[in-house]
């Protein structure tokens, strides 16, 4: 395929223009000894028509969650994307748009991240929310830099039952910056309270804490907001967006960061991204946010408008003195989300989660009445929660795969504690038939 | 078009509802049965109540108040606003690459790691490198990931005392913010006479204590950095490594490759140089590529092959590694549509991709600096950069230029950027615009040009035909309002 436009003759005037004979005399600059001689060794180039049958091939070689049964969740779910949203985001003029830098032709983009902005702090409970950044572990090392760079602490208090490859990407982030993180314990699937209190000192920037955690649990932040005495530390919650149409917001228990994964909010699985990372947080701790901010004004005719605002944050202005080096974000999927929030409404997005929460629970209930199955852990859980079984879960996913289903995580992967630990997530997309049938296929593993 | 939107929450009434749900008549339990009072939401979220047509209306006049490449030339300096084409939407599309989980067994994700592995082997090759990760999600991140790696290899090798990272005036904001990200110290070196590198500066900054020079080539002026092997001889003899910025890489496939200039790390902007969509700010993609020394440093899990079971699979077996930049393995949407357009060009494509960029860039500069300073003017890359000096004269400033070029339907060219260039107007027409459309725009700015002398306050208040006119950006950032609220 060939997307450039010149002709013969379009060059010949070019040239000419230019004052030129040949395309490679403006190369002529690159010295000699670095000029690349002869042809990259690529595979040739396509027709459209043979470009579509090649990836198509490719496609096919992976195993879809429509070809099987997922329960697979982990930080990347699979719930139901209304059609609306892929025609909306097919619109060109979004998504063939760059970084909305000229307000007067980017209204359309800045308006969207001004409302899911808004639709962010809605679900949080927080008082400001940013534009968006690339993930859930990237917005958590954010984060914990802001905390750092707001406290001045170099302490950070992470709870071991976040997504652990949140913690890794929070350690990537922090190793050359001289910022301690020290691992807080779980008992029975919860953060130890204890532990935490214990290790929470003047010195501590924030404490960082999953809710519900990676196990599924909903932790009790409303324990912890009583126990935990008045401290300078910062209190950043890791949120799934869906459950807090059922939960009590984060900002509820005081938190004062709020980030998370946007991907369930009406984007796919796509093997991992791009997902959107979402961050709010309390006022007073906006001038130290990264990333792109929107922010309502007025035009010279008193017209509302929207613009990027508080840009002197920014790498574009202060450089070495920002608070983040992120420029581009994940704007697309911010719309997808803000879309999908506006399809659910506020009705519909709770709806969501209580079929995740019911659905949840009937599988575990039922799984635990099963003969190699059991109860591990304490708490109420959302839409994921572990069991114990008494068969090796490597030997186990793999039966399982023969009846066409995509079992739970085996969390030995993360956890060398939790050996025949599975992590099971359910969404409002299973049905009744399709819990019984795992249900049936888990028994009759021998 | 009304100048006034209203947005979603003031469309918004209560009991409509756009969504629909399966019904759950085979679960007696309710919800607090399940989960204890205090945890639950007293309230329920702002969302807003609409009906699916309202939403349908209200993105749909919001993407009309927007301008994207499809709606015309996008000439926004440094960012490469080529054409995205549709195909590759449709194939990132396939459910084969959309309904898949990132933990699904690694025999159920052949295609996926296939196409990522040779993802992998194409950029080595555009580049010149000997290793990828396709971990980071942009540029920037990929910068952070870059110096990372280069941290993590001077640890290893003993030079952990190396404190600065050398930073050309005229680079992009990210890089001297991605060095203080990743602890280092920030030194400036300015550029010389001609645009480039000041080689005596080099010289005199570059010692025991540089752990990098980050460089874009071309640079931000869209001049290529002739003396780029002895600026590599230079840092590398003081013990540092050469990090390639490949936001400007539009202008060099098939031409040079930043491993053959002797950079240590490059990164690529797959949603520039390789036509995935800008998407209003994102999703991009960012991969890295290191000379072999560094390999082991890099992000996991790494993609292998298990040539002779013809399998590919996840490595997490790297102990000096640097870890994880984010959750999963990249922004696999992205890859998968850079992945069809470099499929879809092939090499020979791709060179002309980047000989076609320069010559649309020369052809426009040779225009259009009969109307405006051209403070370099000499041979350019994929960009370059004019000043609005003489227009300043009668009041107007670059700003103003970039607002009036809106209402001639252009997007305006990145503005004030670099810093070294005063009322800097940055453009990059990209290889896929027609000689039609580079001479309307060429006509539109010689326009003007003529009308910043005549009639400069027809410039100095533009735009006129936009949905909203400037926009009072100093009280949005004195009071800031990030949000709506119910009055």
């Amino acid at each position: 395929m060939d997307f450039t436009p010149h002709t013969e003759e379009d060059l010949r005037k070019m040239k000419m223009a230019i004052g030129i004979e040949k395309i490679d005399e403006l190369f002529s600059d690159i010295p000699e000894e670095v000029k690349f001689k002869g042809k990259l060794n690529l595979p040739e180039g396509v027709s459209e028509q043979e470009l579509v049958n090649l990836l198509k091939q490719l496609s096919q070689k992976n195993t879809t969650t429509e070809d099987y049964i997922n329960f697979l969740g982990a930080g990347a779910y699979e719930h139901f994307i209304p059609s609306v949203i892929d025609h909306v985001i097919s619109r060109s003029e979004f998504y063939t748009s760059y970084t909305p830098y000229q307000p007067e032709i980017s209204q359309g983009m800045l308006q969207a991240i001004f409302e899911y902005q808004t639709m962010i702090c809605e679900l949080t409970g927080m008082e400001v929310s940013n534009a968006s950044l690339y993930d859930g572990a990237s917005a958590l090392a954010e984060a914990v830099e802001m905390a750092c760079n707001f406290t001045g602490n170099k302490k950070i208090l992470v709870s071991r039952t976040i997504h652990p490859e949140y913690l890794q990407v929070v350690k990537t982030y922090t190793q050359f910056r001289d910022i301690e993180i020290i691992e807080v314990p779980w008992v029975k699937g919860n953060t130890d309270l204890e532990a935490l209190i214990k290790n929470l000192d003047d010195k501590t920037a924030a404490y960082v804490i999953q809710y519900p955690n990676f196990f599924g649990i909903v932790e009790d932040l409303d324990t912890l907001q009583t126990r935990v005495e008045k401290n300078n530390a910062l209190f950043i919650v890791v949120a799934d967006p869906i459950s807090l149409a059922l939960l009590k917001p984060p900002g509820d228990f005081g938190a004062d960061i709020v980030v998370g994964e946007g991907q369930s909010l009406g984007n796919p699985l796509q093997f991992g991204g791009p997902y959107l990372g979402f961050m709010a947080a309390k006022k007073k701790l906006i001038r130290k946010m990264p990333g792109r901010i929107v922010g309502e004004t007025k035009d010279v005719n008193n017209v509302r408008g929207y613009v990027l605002t508080l840009q002197t944050r920014e790498q574009h202005i202060r450089r070495e003195r920002a608070t983040s080096n992120i420029c581009s974000n994940e704007a697309l999927c911010a719309l997808a989300a803000a879309v999908y929030l506006t399809y659910m409404g506020k009705k519909g997005l709770r709806a969501v989660a209580e079929q995740c929460l019911l659905k949840a629970n009937y599988l575990y209930e039922n799984i635990c009445k099963l003969e190699h199955y059991h109860k591990v852990f304490d708490g109420p859980f959302f839409k994921e929660f572990v069991v114990k079984t008494d068969h090796d879960v490597e030997y186990l996913n793999k039966e399982l795969q023969k009846h066409r289903i995509f079992g739970g995580l085996n969390l030995e992967r993360f956890y060398p504690e939790l050996k025949n630990h599975l992590l099971v997530c359910v969404t409002e997309t299973k049905t009744k038939q399709e819990l019984d049938y795992f249900l049936a296929r888990l028994e009759g593993i021998v | 078009m009304k100048r006034e939107k209203k947005l979603i929450f003031e469309i918004s009434k209560p009991g409509r509802k756009s969504y629909s749900l399966p019904k759950l008549d085979w679960i007696q339990k309710d919800v607090s049965d399940l989960i204890p009072e205090k945890l639950l939401r007293e309230k329920p979220p702002e969302l807003p109540e609409v009906c699916e047509i309202d939403l349908v209306r209200h993105y749909t006049e919001l993407s009309k108040r927007n301008h994207g490449v499809d709606s015309g030339f996008y000439p926004l300096g440094s960012c490469t606003m080529k054409y995205n084409p549709k195909v590759n939407e449709n194939i990132s599309r396939f459910k084969g690459f959309t309904k898949i989980h990132p933990y699904q067994w690694e025999e159920t994700v052949q295609g996926a790691l296939q196409l990522m592995y040779e993802m992998n082997d194409y950029l080595c090759e555009i580049s010149g490198m000997d290793y990828i990760t396709l971990q980071p999600a942009a540029g920037s991140h990929g910068e952070l990931t870059g110096l990372m790696v280069i941290k993590a290899y001077l640890n290893h090798i003993g030079e952990g005392h190396r404190y600065k990272v050398l930073v050309p005036d005229s680079a992009h904001g990210t890089n001297p913010a991605s060095a203080a990200m990743c602890g280092f110290e920030v030194k400036e070196i300015k550029s010389n006479a001609r645009g480039c590198v000041d080689i005596d500066e080099l010289k005199a900054q570059a010692d025991e204590n540089t752990a990098a020079l980050m460089l874009t080539n071309p640079n931000t002026l869209g001049l290529f950095e002739e003396d780029i092997l002895e600026i590599s001889e230079i840092v590398h003899q003081a013990g540092g490594l050469l990090y390639y910025d490949g936001a400007n890489a539009n202008a060099i496939m098939g031409i040079t490759r930043p491993g053959d200039m002797g950079f240590d790390v490059v990164h690529f902007n797959l949603h520039k140089t390789f036509s995935t969509p800008h998407g209003g700010g994102g999703p991009g993609a960012g991969p890295v590529g290191v000379k072999e020394k560094l390999e082991p440093f890099l992000p996991v899990p790494r993609i292998e092959k298990h040539s002779e079971k013809d399998f590919y699979y996840l490595d997490y077996n790297k102990p000096l590694s640097i870890g994880r930049v984010r959750v999963f393995y990249g922004n696999f949407g992205v890859i998968t549509k850079a992945y069809a357009y470099i499929r879809a060009v092939g090499p020979e494509g791709l060179k002309k991709v980047s000989e076609y960029a320069v010559l649309n860039a020369n052809y426009l500069m040779s225009q259009l600096k009969k109307y405006y300073f051209l403070p370099y003017d000499r041979c350019c890359k994929h960009e370059f950069v004019v000043s609005g000096k003489k227009q300043a004269k009668h009041g107007v400033r670059a700003l103003d230029i970039a607002k009036r070029l809106i209402d001639y339907g252009y997007h305006p060219p990145t503005i004030y950027f670099p810093l070294i260039v005063q009322e800097a107007l940055m453009i990059e027409p990209t290889e896929t615009e027609s000689l039609e459309t580079l001479d309307e725009f060429i006509n539109a700015m010689k326009q003007i040009a003529e009308e910043a002398e005549k009639t400069p306050e027809k410039v100095k208040n533009a735009p006129y035909t936009t949905v909203v006119g400037r926009l009072d950006e100093v009280t949005a950032a004195r009071k800031p309002k990030t949000r709506w609220t119910r009055v």
